[in-house]
């Protein structure tokens, strides 16, 4: 069971003069195991503040987060994240990018390279792995950063608009290429995204939240199989639908 | 002809043009050698030294005070960059001492260099340490304030607990960048602390005190030797370093120049 849980959970920001911002109020959501579930809303409606708490790089304020059961207090390997930058380590080559986290674990560098070598076979970039970030396109540098999270074997994944940096072609055949990874590696995902058309290709729920503080709005099955055509007329529906919700809360600010 | 062959050619007429110019002013315009030795005397003067032998010496022993007083600063000045760089209370307990201590000139160390240390090697290293200390804490300080945050998160989530396996496995080797720079200005400034750290007569040998020495003695072609030789191999250690940063250490910033 790899379930995330999050309960009554708020956060407000302190500002410079002491008045508090509140980002998140009131959130519960329960994603279960092997779930796929992308968080969207208007922008600064805290979906990014969300998925960094889960990850444990922000603190809640009130209520809190659990992963496989267990409250999430600070940064854990259980979570992996890929994050919306390119956070590769420009001083690392491929190989040993995606081993970090094994050899911040003690793995020894023979064990850790093979794991690396196994990750980098399933996002397809074997033949770089003696390169240097700076040699890899943008798409690239993101597959790796996914491989390096796989590497640790999270069982959360945690996503911030990963794909936000990439053309729209790259950015289709990266989310075909995740939605295969997840396939094979079960992993749960939490996915943060400005895109609904991206959401609504990936998920299995889409998460949609109000603006600040940010709360659930709605919650969106979608059920079908993958993959899926978006230019069919359910797809185009369901995202009519995503985007209409935005709006309003957006108008109604 | 290339680029590079007629911007190498032009370098060296341009050289022989400021040469002939200048055997014509000091021989037929100022026409005193004790003013403006020529040429000509500077190279027979050159000659002479070689044969006399204490160019090797000097080199060595100058290079030995520059050494010490470098490594001194780096030895102190990564660590206490590195802690004001990452440790908010290192940085606001050390820096207003910093801030006082950094726009005191160099130089002015040479008193206090020759009572803490007499006239020995470490004295004239200490001067060379004052003057190579700062540059390398300030590149390393920012160097650390400047790490991408998102490097430092990505190391968290893959399982760095602790602030050493933090400024060890990310935020280090992203400012290697920054202190190398950092390095090389101070051997900068270092450098130019030499002649003056020499000059109290801390040694025998040295280009600083060859330079002081010769002058005492009026012999000014000598002079001009011992500037050119300090200005040659000021030259050839920035550019060694330069080449060692650039091949090994940023392999990953290819074509980026510390």
């Amino acid at each position: 069971m790899s379930g995330v849980t999050i309960r009554d959970l708020g956060k407000a920001f302190l500002k410079e003069d002491g008045a508090a911002t509140q980002a998140l109020a009131g959130v519960n959501l329960e994603i279960s195991d092997e779930e796929f579930v992308c968080l969207v809303g208007p922008s600064g409606c805290g979906k990014t503040t969300l998925l960094r708490i889960i990850a444990g790089l922000e603190t809640a304020t009130t209520g809190g987060v659990t992963v496989d059961g267990r409250a999430v207090t600070g940064p854990d390997p259980k979570c992996g994240m890929v994050f919306q930058e390119y956070s590769l380590f420009p001083w690392r080559r491929v190989i040993d990018n995606v081993a970090f986290g094994l050899e911040m674990k003690g793995v020894a560098k023979e064990e850790r390279r093979r794991t690396a070598d196994y990750y980098l076979e399933l996002v397809g970039l074997s033949q770089f792995r003696d390169a240097y970030p700076y040699e890899l396109s943008g798409g690239m540098r993101q597959r790796v950063a996914i491989a390096r999270a796989l590497a640790n074997d999270p069982d959360v994944l945690l996503m911030d608009e990963p794909f936000g940096a990439l053309d729209a072609q790259t950015r289709n055949r990266m989310q075909k290429e995740l939605l295969s990874l997840w396939e094979q590696t079960k992993k749960t995902i939490v996915f943060v995204t400005h895109s609904v058309d991206e959401a609504v290709y990936l998920s299995d729920r889409i998460v949609v939240l109000s603006p600040r503080p940010g709360s659930i709005r709605e919650i969106i099955d979608i059920p079908w199989s993958r993959p899926r055509d978006r230019t069919s007329a359910e797809f185009a529906e369901v995202r009519r639908r995503v985007l209409r919700m935005i709006d309003e809360t957006e108008n109604a600010q | 002809m290339n680029r590079q062959t007629q911007k190498r050619l032009l370098g060296i007429a341009a050289l022989i043009v400021a040469a002939v110019i200048w055997q014509i002013v000091a021989e037929y315009v100022v026409g005193r050698s004790f003013i403006l030795p020529s040429v000509t005397d500077v190279a027979g003067a050159f000659v002479n030294l070689l044969g006399s032998g204490t160019l090797l010496a000097d080199i060595t022993v100058s290079l030995e005070h520059f050494g010490i007083g470098l490594l001194a600063a780096f030895l102190l000045g990564v660590p206490i960059g590195i802690l004001m760089g990452w440790f908010r209370v290192a940085d606001f307990l050390l820096d207003p001492i910093i801030e006082i201590l950094r726009p005191i000139p160099p130089l002015a160390w040479i008193p206090f260099a020759i009572i803490w240390f007499g006239l020995t090697t470490q004295a004239a290293g200490f001067v060379i340490f004052a003057g190579a200390f700062f540059p390398i804490l300030t590149a390393t300080y920012s160097g650390f304030r400047d790490v991408p945050k998102v490097f430092v998160e990505a190391g968290k989530v893959l399982g760095c607990d602790t602030s050493f396996e933090l400024i060890r496995y990310v935020a280090l080797p992203a400012a290697v960048p920054a202190i190398a720079s950092g390095i090389r200005i101070a051997m900068g400034v270092g450098w130019m602390c030499l002649v003056a750290a020499e000059m109290f007569g801390v040694s025998r040998y040295g280009l600083g005190y060859q330079l002081w020495h010769n002058y005492y003695l009026h012999q000014m072609p000598n002079v001009v030797v011992y500037m050119l030789i300090l200005g040659l191999a000021g030259l050839i250690i920035d550019r060694i370093f330069r080449n060692y940063v650039d091949g090994q250490l940023l392999r990953w910033r290819a074509g980026e120049v510390a």
